[in-house]
This record gives structure tokens, C-alpha cells and sequence, in this order.
């Protein structure tokens, strides 16, 4: 519980990049659609890959089709002369941690991130299945929307929302995401047609390509790079049991565990970020997460608007801290999770400094 | 500001063997976790977070099993981290465990490492559909084996090198009750007349495919006072990584492995590894990479490693044994190997390796690569917590 912990080092996200995510980028190798985004934030704070002191990494290669698929990104960083570097199975979110990890131990005082990923090349829905319990569930190839409704299908049941009220919150995102130009889906669409029920089209996460960096510093060094550092005042995830018949799905514990760790409950935030794939598992989160009516969620379009898998939960970072930098945060929740139906799941509160 | 001093408390490991068709993966990692946290005398209550490594997850056709392995390895309420670095990910693991000990993130971490070959067929997990590698590299032997021939062309070493390394390593593996081969009817002989796979790399010489998992239970200063047994404390340990390929890589003598020794040198303060060093455990997944790694890591002067090999000091009982344990080339859970070695490390300097215990071992250096001799993480362990 270091994040609130006495004597745990200051550290802020300094830059935040993304790629424009988009349904296909056939044009593009993973490695393409990467490099302008960590360009972007080099760019942003001066820095240079040699004056990085830790880079670390997520992404699938499952998503990828083929084995070490990150090994081809770290070339296009240009690990030269060599680097000191790690790379997570997980999304980009978890690359931040154990980047911040690094930066507690006092090893350094910079740190890259970066995570990608393609969804376009298969079909995102089928490969999902392949996370499932290998002998038990995923020969039954349950597919990653059929799981969200279930989960939907339980708080429907539990009462503790509708399918108005579902599409409610796709009609806030896609709205939201009118002001952002990076987003897939932009503007109101139809809540569309049932794809498994009770979830509709308008329901569910578009299938895209992106890619996202952050670059993190500590202390004095953010400050350097930084007019408005987003400092990291808590962070914490925490995974639940992966059977979906031992978890109450209308719940998510382990986002409540992480939030407390975080200290997201010492004093309101005016902004979260939810990495919320379905509508549904908004619901979920803004119970677990305590969040009332006049916190700002998902400015951004959240994942209803894009969602590349491996990397939206580090947007979701980067979006709260882009909102400190800008100044239109002062308190800012930002939320990953991985794992069907909310399994596992990262909180971190972000704040700039006081004005 | 300085660092929590890390120490290990708790090292387990499964028997490892070609299939473990009793076991699910679940039943594998659970295994060489309780094994961890019985060598610690500790419950799943007294873990903190869980961090776990393994190489690329189509080698069991599983996306992301640590989701799925939540429940075996008792993180659930707990923070679990997955890390993936190619084949030095057991050591990157281990440091990764190492650096939430160390930055004071939390004080006991288990960490562990598996692979379960025999769940697929790891000739295919590697195998990289074409444009994206060159066709027709044959598996990582067919990658490595031209480097072995640059090595053995710039330094003049004579061709029975290989050989001795492979008959070391599989006699020490005879004393390492955890080795997956055990052949007890090894000659020299043998080894030099095994099948050439790829030229000058003999069957003999490479590492087999198994089914293992190796645990460690990391702590800090006040976990390591309640410890049952003799900890090993972590003096320094580093991860470097360099490009895949570029005109400039040198794939004999990687660059990134000579940095990362150098860093974890500076940090374990040591000047001269060569006498400083007690015991050695390298990631040699096919025989001639010991002598290239000993003069990679500064054991020998460039050109010099075969001598040592040449010279038995390698040997088990000899000045600077390396692979007490038969390494590699006798026990290869692929993701499972780099934390192996790490583990091994550990256990020399707690005391606790058994018949293949190197007598008055102080200071032991556990290491691992991986990629295209790309992916580098060592760490250097000492019977005495660090003094700085």
C-alpha cells in the first residue's frame, strides 16, 4: 500500500500520446502504428530514448498471431545503446505500474511506456475466448460479449439498472467523444439491434486498432518536464477469481479494494476515466467506485468509443492525466481492468498541484 | 533514498519431466508455489502480491493464463502482475517481485515462473509465420548455431568444448533431484557422438522441452528476520534489452548482457567477478553458450571463456563451478528457466542445494537471456544482507 504510504516518491505522468484508433489498419505494422505515438511524447517532453531510465511495455501476442510480438516493438524504439526495459502480457495500464514500481525503488527517475494492439486482423470476440480456463470453458468458446451479458443480464435482474438506462450511458459516451479526435465512434449512434441480450450494438466496445505512450517522472524531474504534472497520489489493482460462477457480477470487490488502496475515497474526484468496454460494467463501477452524479466519467468516450485491446486501459491513464495537464481536472480517477467481466482491475488517482 | 533490502526466504521447484499429464497447468504452478511457501514456513495469508512469468503463451495455446491461475496461486484480493520478456522472463520476474520488495511497495511477494511444454508443441509456438521472420530458422537452435560458429572462428576453440560443457552439466544434474534428465549412463563418448542437429550443436548438447515451475517467496529486512531458514539477500540485479537485429548487434557478445553485468557488478560492488563470484548459474540452453557467456559477463577475457571450460574449472568442484544444477541443458520449462537459475543462486548461498552444494558458497550470480540474445537479467545474491 505504498502509494499512501509515508516516504513513497512523487511520480506524474508527464506526456500523454495516442494514435487515431481506427476499425483496420491494414497499412500499418504494429510497429507503425506505435512509433508516431512514442515520437508524440518524446516530442512533448524533450526527452530522448537514451535519456529514459526504465521503458516498459504491454501487449498480446494473441492479438498479434505470432510469438515475442513485442520484440519487433522494441526495435522500432531503438534500444541503442541497450536499455534498461521489461514488457507485460497485460494492458499498457500494468506497464505503468511496474514502471512506477521502478521509479519507487529510486533506480531511476524517468520512465516510457507504451502498449498496442490489433484487434482487426482476427476476430476480437473469438480470440477473448483463449483467456478462459483452457480445459473447463474455453473448448465452449464463450465470446467476450455473450460474458458481458451475462453481466448485464444479472444487474438487469438484480435491479440495478435497464436497457434505457444502458443506453443512456452509450448515448453520454459517443457524445463525449464528439470533442475527441483520436475516438472510432464519434457522435450519437442507434442503439442498434441486440447482439447477444440484453446488450445492443450501442452496448458494446466498436473493434479497432491504437496504439498509446506516457512518459512518467519523479519528483523535481516531473516538474522540469511538465507544467502540470499529474501526479500519481495512489495506485493499486487486484484480481478476483477467474470462475465466473464463484464471482457476484454485479459487484466488482477487487475495484473497491483498489480504489481504497489508491485512497480514491479520502476526498471526491471530479473526474474518472473508467475503462467500461460494455455499458453495463459502468454500472458495476460507478457503484464500486462510489462515484455521484457530478463527477465527470468518461470525458473522453471512454472504451464505448474506442477500444484497443492492450491499450485502452493506458488511455484511461493518459485521458485523466491529459485532463490535469489541460487544467480541467484537479482530482482525477482513472481505472483498467482485464479478464472477463471486470476479473481483474487497476485504480490510480491523479491530481495536479494545488492553484 | 535508499532501497528495502530484499531477501529470499522460500525457493520451490516441481520434479521436472517431458509430460506432467497428471497435473492442469493449475495443478503445476500450485505445486512449486506451496513448495515456496513451505521453504519459507508461511501461509498463502502472509503473500502480499503475486507476480508471474512464462514465454509466449502459445506454448500452451492459453491467452494470459495468470487471469485463469488466479485462484491456484491464492492472489485473489491481491495484486498479480504478468511479466513476459522472452526466455529471460523467470529472471525479469523475479526482479520485477524484487523491485515491489525494494521500493517499499509491499513486503512479501511470491513469484513464480512455469511452463508446461507438453500442453502444445513449442517448435510451433516459436515458429514465426513468414514475412515477419526469415523462413526456415528451425527452431531456436537453427538461430543460435551460426553464432556458436562466429564464436568458435574468432577465438580459435577447439571443437570439443561444446562436448565437455554437455557431459558437466548432465553429470550435475544426477545430484539435482528436481533435473528433468537424469542419465545416469553419460560418457563423453556419448555426448560426442550424438546426431549433429545444427552444426556444430549435437543433440547431446541442447536443452530438452519440460514441464515445471520454479516459486520464490522475496521479503523484506523484517520478513527476513522471521525466516526459519538462512535467506539469501539480493546484493544487485538488473534488465537491459537491445534491438533484435541491427548492422551493429554483435550477437556473440551481446552488448546488453556485458551492460547488465556491469550494472549489477556496480551495485553488488563487486570489482573482479572472476574471484569475487562463488558460484555460477548461466541460461546455457545449448552447450557452447557457457564459455561465450563467461567472457560476456567478464569471467574470462574476450576470447578466454573455452579455457576455463577447457580447464575443468567449471566443473563442480572446480575454482568457479557454473550449472551445479545440469542448467539448461538438463531442465528447460522455458519460461520456468531463467528463475531456475536465479533460484539456484539463491539456494547455493543459503546452504540448501544439496549434493550439488558448492562448499562456502558466499556469492552466486543466477542469469538469463532471451529473444535473439536480446533480453538480458541477472542477479547477483550473497549469504550476507547487502552493506549499502
Amino acid at each position: 500500500m505504498a502509494p499512501a504510504a509515508p516516504g513513497a516518491r512523487d511520480v506524474a505522468i508527464v506526456a500523454f500520446g495516442q494514435s487515431d484508433h481506427r476499425r483496420s489498419t491494414d497499412e500499418l505494422s504494429e510497429v507503425e502504428m506505435l512509433m508516431p505515438v512514442l515520437h508524440d511524447v518524446l516530442a512533448a517532453t524533450g526527452l530522448k530514448t537514451g535519456d529514459i531510465g526504465f521503458t516498459c511495455s504491454g501487449s498480446s501476442d494473441y492479438l498479434a498471431g505470432r510469438a515475442f510480438s513485442f520484440t519487433m516493438a522494441l526495435d522500432g524504439v531503438g534500444a541503442w545503446p541497450p536499455i534498461s526495459e521489461s514488457h507485460v502480457e497485460m494492458d499498457g495500464a500494468w506497464a505503468l505500474y511496474e514502471a512506477w514500481v521502478k521509479l519507487q525503488t529510486g533506480d531511476c527517475d524517468t520512465a516510457l511506456v507504451y502498449s498496442y494492439g490489433k484487434s482487426s486482423p482476427g476476430s476480437v470476440r473469438d480470440v477473448l475466448t483463449r483467456q478462459l480456463d483452457p480445459y473447463y470453458v474455453a473448448p465452449l468458446w464463450p465470446d467476450a460479449v455473450a460474458l458481458a451479458a451475462l453481466q448485464a443480464r444479472a444487474l438487469i435482474d438484480a435491479g440495478d439498472t435497464d436497457e434505457p438506462a444502458l443506453a443512456g450511458v452509450a448515448t453520454r459516451s459517443r457524445t463525449a467523444a464528439r470533442a475527441n479526435p483520436h475516438a472510432q465512434l464519434r457522435g450519437s449512434v442507434p442503439h442498434g439491434d441486440y447482439v447477444v441480450r440484453p446488450l445492443r450494438t450501442g452496448d458494446c466496445p466498436p473493434v479497432g486498432d491504437g496504439a498509446a505512450a506516457v512518459v512518467l517522472a519523479a519528483g523535481e524531474r516531473a516538474r522540469r518536464l511538465c507544467e502540470r504534472p499529474a501526479w500519481i497520489r495512489g495506485i493499486d489493482h487486484r484480481i478476483e477469481a477467474h470462475g465466473l460462477g464463484v464471482r457476484d457480477l454485479t459487484d466488482s470487490p477487487s475495484t473497491r479494494l483498489a480504489a481504497e488502496r489508491a485512497g480514491v475515497f479520502e476526498r471526491p474526484v471530479d473526474t474518472a476515466e473508467l475503462h467500461a468496454p460494455f455499458t453495463s460494467q459502468e454500472v458495476v463501477l460507478r457503484k464500486a467506485l462510489r462515484l455521484g452524479e457530478q463527477v465527470t466519467v468518461n470525458p473522453s468516450g471512454g472504451a464505448l468509443a474506442a477500444n484497443p485491446v492492450m491499450a485502452a486501459g493506458l488511455i484511461r491513464l493518459g485521458e485523466a492525466a491529459a485532463r490535469i495537464h489541460s487544467g480541467a481536472s484537479e482530482r482525477a480517477l482513472a481505472h483498467a481492468t482485464s479478464g472477463p467481466c471486470l476479473q481483474q482491475n487497476l485504480v490510480a488517482v491523479l491530481e495536479g498541484d494545488p492553484r | 533514498m535508499a532501497k528495502e533490502p530484499v531477501a529470499v526466504v522460500g525457493i520451490g521447484q516441481t520434479k521436472h519431466v517431458a509430460a506432467r499429464r497428471d497435473v492442469s497447468i493449475a495443478g503445476l504452478v500450485r505445486e512449486a508455489a506451496q513448495r515456496a511457501l513451505a521453504d519459507a514456513e508461511l501461509t498463502w495469508a502472509d503473500i502480499d502480491a503475486v507476480v508471474i512469468g512464462k514465454a509466449p503463451d502459445f506454448f500452451e495455446g492459453v491467452m494470459m493464463p495468470e487471469l485463469y491461475l488466479a485462484d491456484a496461486l491464492g492472489a485473489v484480493g491481491k495484486p498479480m502482475l504478468r511479466v513476459h520478456t522472452a526466455g529471460s522472463v523467470g529472471g525479469s520476474t523475479a526482479l520485477v517481485a524484487a523491485n515491489l520488495v525494494a521500493g517499499r511497495v509491499h513486503g512479501t511477494v511470491l513469484t513464480l515462473a512455469f511452463e508446461k511444454q507438453s500442453e502444445s508443441n513449442a517448435m510451433w509456438g516459436l515458429s514465426l509465420p513468414v514475412p515477419f521472420q526469415q523462413p526456415l530458422l528451425a527452431g531456436a537452435g537453427g538461430f543460435f548455431a551460426p553464432h556458436i560458429r562466429a564464436y568458435m572462428r574468432r577465438t580459435g576453440a577447439p571443437d570439443a568444448i561444446g562436448s565437455l560443457v554437455a557431459y558437466k552439466d548432465r553429470r550435475n544434474a544426477l545430484k539435482n533431484p528436481y533435473a528433468h534428465l537424469h542419465e545416469h549412463d553419460i560418457t563423453l563418448a556419448k555426448v560426442q557422438s550424438a546426431p549433429m542437429l545444427w552444426d556444430p550443436v549435437r543433440y547431446s548438447e541442447t536443452c530438452p522441452s519440460s514441464d515445471g515451475a520454479c516459486a520464490m517467496v522475496l521479503t523484506d529486512r523484517a520478513g527476513a528476520a522471521r525466516a526459519p531458514r538462512p535467506p539469501a539477500w539480493m546484493h544487485g540485479g538488473a534488465m537491459r534489452s537491445e534491438p533484435t537485429m541491427f548492422a551493429g548487434k554483435d550477437f556473440v557478445s551481446p552488448r546488453a548482457g556485458k551492460d547488465c553485468a556491469a550494472d549489477v557488478y556496480r551495485q553488488a560492488g563487486i570489482a573482479d567477478p572472476r574471484r569475487e563470484i562463488d558460484a555460477v548459474e548461466l541460461y546455457v540452453p545449448f552447450s557452447w553458450y557457457e564459455p561465450m557467456w563467461l567472457e560476456n559477463l567478464g569471467f574470462a577475457a574476450e576470447g578466454e571463456g573455452w579455457k576455463l571450460t577447457e580447464s575443468g574449472v567449471t566443473e563442480l568442484d572446480g575454482d568457479l563451478p557454473v550449472n551445479m544444477s545440469g542448467g539448461v541443458l538438463s531442465t528447460n520449462p522455458i519460461g520456468a528457466s531463467g528463475m531456475i537459475r536465479f533460484a539456484e543462486a539463491a539456494l547455493q548461498v543459503r546452504g540448501q542445494a544439496g549434493e550439488h552444494q558448492v562448499a562456502g558458497a558466499r556469492k552466486a550470480l543466477g542469469h538469463a537471456y532471451g529473444g535473439g540474445s536480446q533480453f538480458f537479467a541477472m542477479w547477483v545474491v550473497g549469504a550476507e544482507p547487502p552493506t549499502t
